[in-house]
């Protein structure tokens, strides 16, 4: 069977595979964004409480594999009486996997707003909420987005283990097609290069332009 | 609902630490792989052949950017398309290794562009070779500012290792699996497993901070 053949044959398994593959990202994305902000800023509460459960968060989460979350989540937690779709534990695993990263990245950027932008939105009578949210955090945004383009490539990355829940992402149609046809090199290529285009080609541009955006926003372009 | 099995965690337990040991091997033999391979891979970027740096460093791309479990599916499968059988550790082996060389090969650029050109010059001035420029003075200088970041793959290929288990390579997580379809219990052996790699990745972590802090001062960088 030429190439063309195969890309005939599986092309919309493939296709459909990918399109979950992306909708994965994209939600992972949504939930590792949301977790970091909130774990990272709790993190540097002064309230030992709030701080303890951002860092416990972190340590767990950082210090295991995404695997054994994903696992987890999946065939554990429904002993605890939550149950997940399986779609939604895998966006749930690897959204809070890659959060707990982020949250030190969040942490990270804050602490590097040099200290005389946190004077000034004192002296100005800012409350503490609105010196994080129109002086801070704008600035910590630019200083940890070139990380967060690495991060998001490792979340597109990881987003290829929930195949093994049986989540229908392309990870997991290009196995079932290899489990029928045996064409290891044409199934997993194909693959390996949709994800390589997605990460070079769409991500890394993105992230580019958000930082070209976010620049202007504060006005530093 | 919830009912933890002390009895059943005292049985597994054994079984689960003899696949820790094969995870610590498959860990400590994919990051050997990758400390030497990551490092041919930056050297082959600092040639003066162009096409040589130009196709490394795409492949460092690629490989950074697709999944190792898929990676890892490839060098199984492929082979045995062509003629050529691996075992599950040898495919994971080199699977994980190249991945990790990928990485390590990132830092390692980063180390050796941090050497003063003066370096070179001296050496050079010296009639020191290219090899004896690189082993005897260039390297021992781009190795501390490497070791923060060869520390960090060190328990990230630590904790990469459950995904050699799709091939049927027996470390922690495929063990865990096994121990669960026969007995249909998965809260212990899944949370074993994650309280396992807590226990060995947190303190390596600190270990390695406290090691790079002890090289700089050895060095007196710091």
């Amino acid at each position: 069977m030429s190439y063309f053949e195969f890309l005939g044959q599986y092309g919309d398994r493939i296709l459909s595979g990918t399109l979950v593959t992306m909708l994965l990202t994209v939600l992972a994305t949504l939930l590792a964004v949301a977790v970091a902000l909130a774990a990272g800023l709790m993190r540097m509460s002064r309230n030992g409480f709030v701080s303890g459960v951002a860092t416990v968060y972190i340590e767990i989460f950082r210090g295991t594999s995404l695997l054994v979350q994903l696992y987890w989540i999946f065939f554990v937690l429904p002993l605890f009486g939550i149950t997940l779709e399986k779609f939604t534990a895998g966006f749930v695993a690897v959204g809070m996997n890659l959060g707990a990263y982020g949250a030190e990245l969040v942490r990270g950027a804050i602490l590097s707003v040099p200290k005389g932008q946190w004077e000034a939105a004192l002296a100005l009578n800012m409350s503490p909420a609105r010196r994080m949210r129109r002086v801070i955090l704008p600035q910590a945004l630019l200083i940890m987005l070139p990380s967060w383009g690495n991060l998001l490539i490792e979340l597109l990355k990881g987003t290829a283990l929930v195949a093994l829940i049986a989540v229908a992402d392309l990870m997991f149609q290009v196995k079932q097609i290899n489990g029928t046809t045996f064409l290891s090199a044409q199934t997993f290529g194909t693959a390996l290069i949709i994800y390589y285009v997605i990460a070079r080609f769409m991500i890394t541009p993105f992230m580019r332009w958000l930082e070209r955006f976010m620049q202007r926003m504060v006005g530093r372009a | 609902m919830f009912d933890w099995r002390w009895d059943f965690t005292i049985e597994i337990l054994p079984r689960l630490i003899v696949a820790t040991g094969n995870t610590l091997l498959a860990a400590g033999l994919g990051y050997a792989i990758a400390v030497v391979l990551g490092l041919v891979f930056a050297l082959a970027q600092r040639t003066p052949s162009r096409a040589l740096t130009f196709v490394v460093r795409e492949a460092i791309e690629f490989i950074r950017s697709t999944p190792l479990v898929l990676q890892i599916f490839f060098v199984f499968y492929v082979g045995p398309q062509f003629g050529l059988r691996l075992s599950p550790w040898t495919a994971g082996m080199i699977a994980i290794g190249l991945h990790y060389a990928s990485y390590l090969s990132e830092v390692y650029r980063g180390g050796l562009d941090s050497v003063p050109k003066g370096q070179w010059e001296a050496a050079t001035s010296l009639n020191l070779s290219t090899a004896r420029t690189y082993f005897r003075v260039v390297i021992p200088q781009a190795l501390p500012p490497s070791l923060a970041g060869m520390g960090n793959y060190l328990v990230g290929i630590f904790k990469d290792t459950p995904m050699l288990s799709v091939i049927g390579v027996a470390e922690l997580m495929h063990t865990a699996t096994a121990i669960g379809s026969e007995t249909y219990r998965f809260l212990e052996p899944y949370t074993l497993v994650g309280l396992i790699f807590l226990a060995i990745s947190l303190p390596t972590a600190a270990g390695i901070r406290v090691f790079e802090r002890w090289v700089r001062r050895k060095l007196g960088l710091s």
